[in-house]
């Protein structure tokens, strides 16, 4: 398939155009030059369904969606990706988006997605989940690349930190890692930085890839080979430098403003959740409660590993409760030890119960993103899951790296 | 000529028998096609815009889905003018079919609270429950008042 053809999305819905949300869908769609289609059934087949799926559900369009699933998976729907989308807060189809998704996943090779909405769901919102599923069905070929070749740049530009990496010839020979004040300037600076440490300059690149929230604008002003959502350079990235591309494998990202957990298969992702409507307990609820405790962040995971989570008392991860919670510990006399624990438990256990339900957590499991540096997060996560979680080298630069190991496609010669 | 709403209220099959015995038949097609018809609103397929949940919540609260709130700002309404209701139970798809189970239930409780003459009748099966049904609906409207029509 060639760049410029439109992909077919299929969209899975109990109804989404009843939200008043139909118009951004068909947006964010529009944007990525995908076009959003409605799988064919036979109306018959919604007398039957519930049985022959195995789930008997009250509402008729839930049975839709059911339908539709199974004509995308007998191939009578000719697409290429499929968004599963329902009501945020509906119990029902919940149950039902998240069979559904598993059992398109398992039957059709196909990308697949869910998101739940509510009426205030943007087209900005649905772009990053949009342009990775579409990404995933049209440039297979370069998501297959397990090689960095050349001297390329990837640079990622996150909520809080800008990244950048230089390598050459599958190493990094290059690094820069600044918070993200002004984008572009922050960007400048962290490329900069990774050039000075390579002893390279700006003309020796052969290809720059950009991801991260500001990597349209980044894009833009590098004259990037390769602009692309942090989905699925991150899930590259993190299979690449575990040494994992082969097989199946999940990767679990803690960002600055959301988390996101990745079914991987052979360096592709599969599933994927994307820090659906809060992103309380993320990177930033830890940065919060490091200031609390007066400690830099680099030093929260050591505390944290000498800290007991149980002797915390904490109701909620989001980001402002949970605080609460950790300010009243302190209140009560716990030791920051505990306290920093507890915040880790709270951040890992808030992807546990937001996002890991909805994805097969298949080992390895690679944890990523900036988080994964304080210690006390893999810790808590091994913890919860009862597996091994594999840190790779440089995992705080993991889009970067996918970036530039991607964009190294774009090398010629 | 009486305000009936209908459930299912997209059953073109009530909507016909209200119509038929000289009353005004709510039905959800009306609505939708008073919104693909008035200019200026432009959301495809169905013209809810965020503005319809917003709406809803005169019916549902903010804590109830957003499709749930969106239909019941059609749906909301349309109850609200009603001033005689047909609900039938357990109708198959081809008869109507109203696709929200969770909406449905809000839509019957809240036909049921109203203090208007209200026909339940359960969707037949057989011929003969199928004369029985037609029969039982033309009672109902033969016996709501006529001639009142405020319009």
């Amino acid at each position: 398939m060639s760049e410029k053809d439109q992909v077919l999305i299929a969209l899975v819905s109990c109804g989404s155009e009843y939200a008043g949300v139909q118009k951004e869908l068909e947006s964010a769609a529009s944007t990525l030059n995908a076009k959003l289609v409605y799988p064919e059934m036979d109306v018959a087949s919604l007398d039957t369904i519930g049985m022959e799926f195995g789930l008997e559900v009250a509402s008729p369009d839930l049975k839709l969606m059911m339908a539709r699933a199974k004509a995308v998976v007998e191939g009578v729907a000719k697409v290429d990706g499929v968004f599963v989308t329902s009501c945020f807060r509906c119990a029902e189809a919940a149950i039902v988006r998240n069979e559904i998704r598993r059992y398109i996943f398992q039957n059709s090779g196909l990308p697949v997605i869910s998101y739940s909405f509510t009426e205030r769901t943007t087209a900005a919102t649905l772009l990053t989940r949009l342009e990775a599923l579409t990404t995933i069905a049209r440039r297979k070929h370069l998501l297959a690349r397990e090689h960095q070749v050349g001297i390329t740049a990837g640079i990622d530009s996150g909520s809080t930190t800008t990244k950048a990496v230089v390598m050459k010839d599958d190493e990094i020979i290059g690094e820069g890692w600044v918070p993200t004040i002004k984008v572009l300037e922050s960007a400048d600076t962290a490329l900069q930085q990774a050039l000075d440490q390579a002893g390279l300059k700006r003309e020796d690149l052969q290809a720059i890839g950009t991801t991260g929230y500001g990597r349209f604008l980044i894009g833009e002003h590098f004259n990037a080979d390769l602009v692309q959502e942090e989905i699925t350079v991150n899930s590259k990235g993190a299979v690449y430098l575990a040494g994992k591309q082969q097989g199946s494998a999940t990767v679990i990202d803690i960002g600055g403003m959301d988390n996101k957990a990745i079914s991987v298969q052979d360096g592709i992702p599969g599933m994927f959740t994307m820090g659906g409507i809060c992103a309380g307990a993320s990177g930033r609820f830890l940065e919060m409660t490091s200031k609390r405790l007066g400690v830099e962040i680099t030093e929260l995971g050591d505390l944290a590993v000498r800290g007991m989570e149980k002797n915390v008392e904490m109701n909620s991860y989001c980001i402002v409760f949970g605080i609460q919670s950790l300010v009243n510990s302190l209140a009560k006399g716990s030791i920051p030890e505990d306290v920093a624990a507890a915040a880790c438990h709270s951040v890992v256990e808030q992807i546990f119960e937001q996002q890991l339900q909805e994805v097969e957590v298949k080992e390895p499991l690679i944890l990523v993103g900036g988080s994964s540096l304080i210690a006390g997060v893999p810790k808590a996560l091994g913890d919860l899951l009862k597996v091994d979680v594999l840190v790779p080298p440089h995992s705080q630069l993991i889009g970067a790296v996918g970036a530039a190991l991607l964009s190294s496609g774009f090398v010629k010669g | 000529m009486a305000k009936v709403i209908i459930y299912p209220t997209n059953s073109l099959i009530l909507s016909d028998m209200v119509e038929r015995f000289g009353h005004e038949p709510l039905a959800m097609m009306e609505k939708i096609r008073e919104k693909i018809t008035t200019v200026g609103v432009d959301s495809p397929p169905l013209n809810i815009t965020p503005e319809g949940p917003k709406h809803g919540l005169k019916y549902a609260a903010v804590e109830v889905p957003a499709g749930v709130r969106g239909r019941m700002s059609i749906i909301g309404p349309l109850i609200d003018i009603a001033e005689a209701a047909i609900i039938v139970g357990d109708a198959s798809i081809s008869f109507g079919c109203m696709g929200c189970a969770r909406t449905n239930e809000l839509t019957k409780f809240l036909i049921r609270e109203k203090d208007i003459p209200v026909l339940e009748i359960q969707y037949p099966h057989t011929e003969e429950e199928g004369k029985a049904f037609v029969y039982n609906i033309a009672e109902f409207l033969k016996a709501l008042p006529t001639g009142g029509d405020d319009e």
